[in-house]
């Protein structure tokens, strides 16, 4: 039967947070956290799988002890297991720290549960915003990576074969590679199931899996936490917008507006800068 | 450890000089991002006296290192197999690796891309180094820190940050398209090409594209030198069709605030702004769109901006050249109009107006 790796971060809802306009900080007081919604398309991309030819999902999370709840809202999903890291020496990672970490969680999961056959991780989080640790994860795992995943095409247990959609800026690309594999989820990939009463009520008694530190005793302390992260945040600003002098453009009916903006763009030369003319 | 301490372990770097750019192609077209990141990077290089160096990887992609010197690069290197025909992870970042081996950069930038971040991402793992996101600026500190200063969005958006990479080189980074300018190519620029070897044979190879089909309605907001943007003034999807009579007698593009597409009115492919696309056009029409820094942060860019809109408090005044307050039913059917006129007049053909699927809702 296929294992099924699912990392999830549990985030502040990013699109919550507001800025303090007296200090220009971020208020972050009652900003609900939520878990990543691309890794809920991960998560229920490794559902359908385990719903269509069987396969055991775990869950795996790096963050403080609240993230807990982000991986019971997983198992409430239909996920057979879930594991939290935490420990303050893995704090104030950064993708490269936190590749590092996951990686080694999912190598630990293996020992318990099994040789891992696929990862999915969601295309980027809402608060980093970089994508970049679903590639580091597939580095320090050496797994074949396919990112961007907007459709999965076949799960190949047999062949050990993966076929999916990738959607880029310009098209979709139609790639097939080998298990073990890890994936990055878009929101295009599928629409997220609702929790079913005997998974939330097994998701009520279920008590996560924790490790930390001790639990990795030949992990590389430099490699993790905030020493083990290259990049620094050095300051952090609101950015100031050019503001400028609007001309306004009035006229009694549209059509004269119409040619009054029309004037001013060709006062401004709109039409040679775009070849109209030379 | 505190930030002193870590200052005290800093390396020694004067081994990695020089700025490396990766030149994204398809079917041996670069994307403009590439030509961008090769302006940024000559400024930067310029600035750290060092060389700007472009990577170009394909089939049959020997005119795409001549045309990087072209856009400022004093070196290619151009490492040409079938196996790099199309981007695959393992075989691109072999090469890439390769040549960071060898060539020592401090500074490596790919673009904000599918594959730039893909690229990106397992190149700066593999070495490892660090890499920040999707930057917006960048600059660089003098002699002796060399810093590179990367800054980024932040919080969807809200705020920027700065982030540095002090123990490690490289220093990577990936860059948004559109954000930075290309300087204007010239073919007279003298540069040397250098030819890489690929070692990666197909059979080790396990990624296999079986297919690739462009998207036929995906429209190319940060390439488009028009955008006709719509919001959440709009009201529905219905007016967006409005909005693209007016983009096809430009001949350009509809975009839209994130609140038309939360509203389910646009296809996301259209954002600018947060969470959507960065764009610089030449001219770009913001049409119902209050103007929130989510949004004028991703157009900021545009050469010349017509604001549209009821209310004349709007913030979207602020970064517009031209604002108009009034009825944007009336009056954009009334500047499409006008505009055709115009065209006919110079006798410019003006592209037909194909139906409106494009922006079929969300």
């Amino acid at each position: 039967m296929l294992h099924i790796v699912v990392c999830i971060k549990q985030v502040p809802d990013s699109r919550e947070i507001r800025i303090d306009p007296k200090n220009n900080t971020l208020i972050r007081q009652g900003v609900p956290s939520i878990v990543n919604f691309y890794d809920k398309h991960g998560l229920e991309e490794a559902l359908r799988i385990k719903d269509e030819q069987g396969a055991r999902v775990t869950v795996v999370t790096m963050g403080p002890p609240p993230a807990e709840k982000g991986l019971k809202e997983c198992i409430s999903l239909g996920a057979d297991e879930a594991v939290l890291v935490t420990d303050r020496g893995f704090g104030g990672a950064d993708t490269l720290a936190t590749s590092y970490v996951i990686g080694e969680t999912i190598k630990k999961v293996e020992e318990h549960w099994g040789t891992v056959d696929m990862v999915f991780c969601g295309k980027q989080t809402l608060d980093g915003d970089t994508g970049q640790v679903g590639p580091g994860v597939a580095c320090r795992l050496d797994l074949e990576q396919l990112t961007y995943v907007s459709k999965v095409v076949e799960v190949n247990e047999e062949k050990r074969t993966v076929m999916v959609h990738r959607l880029l800026e310009d098209g979709v690309e139609v790639v097939e590679t080998n298990m073990p594999v890890l994936l990055t989820a878009l929101k295009e990939l599928n629409a997220v199931r609702r929790a079913t009463l005997p998974n939330m009520l097994r998701a009520a008694r279920y008590k996560p899996t924790v490790w930390t530190t001790a639990d990795f005793p030949n992990i590389e302390r430099d490699k993790i936490g905030l020493k083990g992260s290259p990049t620094i945040v050095s300051r952090t600003w609101v950015p100031d917008i050019r503001k400028i002098n609007c001309t306004m453009i009035t006229g009694e009916t549209p059509e004269k507006i119409a040619e009054h903006i029309s004037d001013k763009l060709w006062e401004e030369d709109v039409p040679k800068k775009l070849g109209w003319t030379s | 450890m505190s930030a002193e301490e870590i200052e005290d372990q800093m390396p020694d770097w004067s081994a990695f000089r020089g700025v490396l750019i990766f030149i994204e192609q398809r079917g041996g077209i670069a994307k403009k991002v590439s030509w961008q990141l090769l302006g940024e990077g000559r400024k930067l290089a310029d600035k750290l006296e060092v060389p700007l160096m472009a990577v170009v990887m394909g089939d049959d992609v020997r005119h795409l290192a001549q045309e990087a010197i072209a856009y400022g690069a004093e070196q290619s290197y151009l490492c040409e197999a079938p196996e790099l025909k199309q981007y695959r992870t393992r075989p691109y970042s072999r090469v890439i690796l390769k040549i960071i081996e060898e060539v020592k950069p401090e500074i490596v930038l790919f673009g904000a891309t599918a594959t730039g971040r893909d690229l990106a991402g397992a190149v700066a793992t593999h070495l490892p180094t660090g890499l920040t996101a999707d930057t917006t600026e960048l600059d660089v500190e003098p002699h002796p820190s060399r810093l590179l200063l990367a800054s980024r969005p932040a919080f969807s958006e809200k705020m920027m940050a700065t982030i540095l990479c002090k123990k490690y080189r490289p220093q990577m980074a990936t860059a948004r398209a559109g954000v930075f300018e290309a300087i204007p190519k010239d073919e007279t620029r003298a540069g040397e090409i250098i030819h890489i070897e690929n070692e990666m044979n197909e059979s080790e190879i396990a990624a296999r594209v079986v297919d690739f089909f462009e998207e036929s309605h995906s429209i190319n907001l940060e390439e488009a030198e028009i955008i006709v943007a719509g919001g959440r003034g709009l009201g529905g999807a219905e007016p967006f069709a409005l909005l693209k009579d007016l983009a096809d007698v430009l001949g350009g593009v509809v975009g839209a605030s994130r609140a038309a597409v939360d509203a389910g009115w646009i296809k996301h492919e259209h954002q600018v702004g947060q969470t959507g696309f960065t764009v610089r056009p030449k001219l770009y029409i913001a049409v119902g769109i209050s103007g929130a820094v989510q949004h004028t942060v991703g157009m900021s860019g545009s050469e010349i901006v017509v604001a549209i809109n009821k209310d004349e408090s709007a913030p979207i005044f602020q970064f517009a050249q031209y604002g108009i307050v009034g009825d944007l039913m009336k009056i954009i059917p009334a500047i499409t109009e006008e505009i055709r006129k115009r065209k006919e007049f110079l006798g410019i053909q003006i592209p037909n107006t194909e139906s409106t699927e494009a922006i079929e809702s969300a």
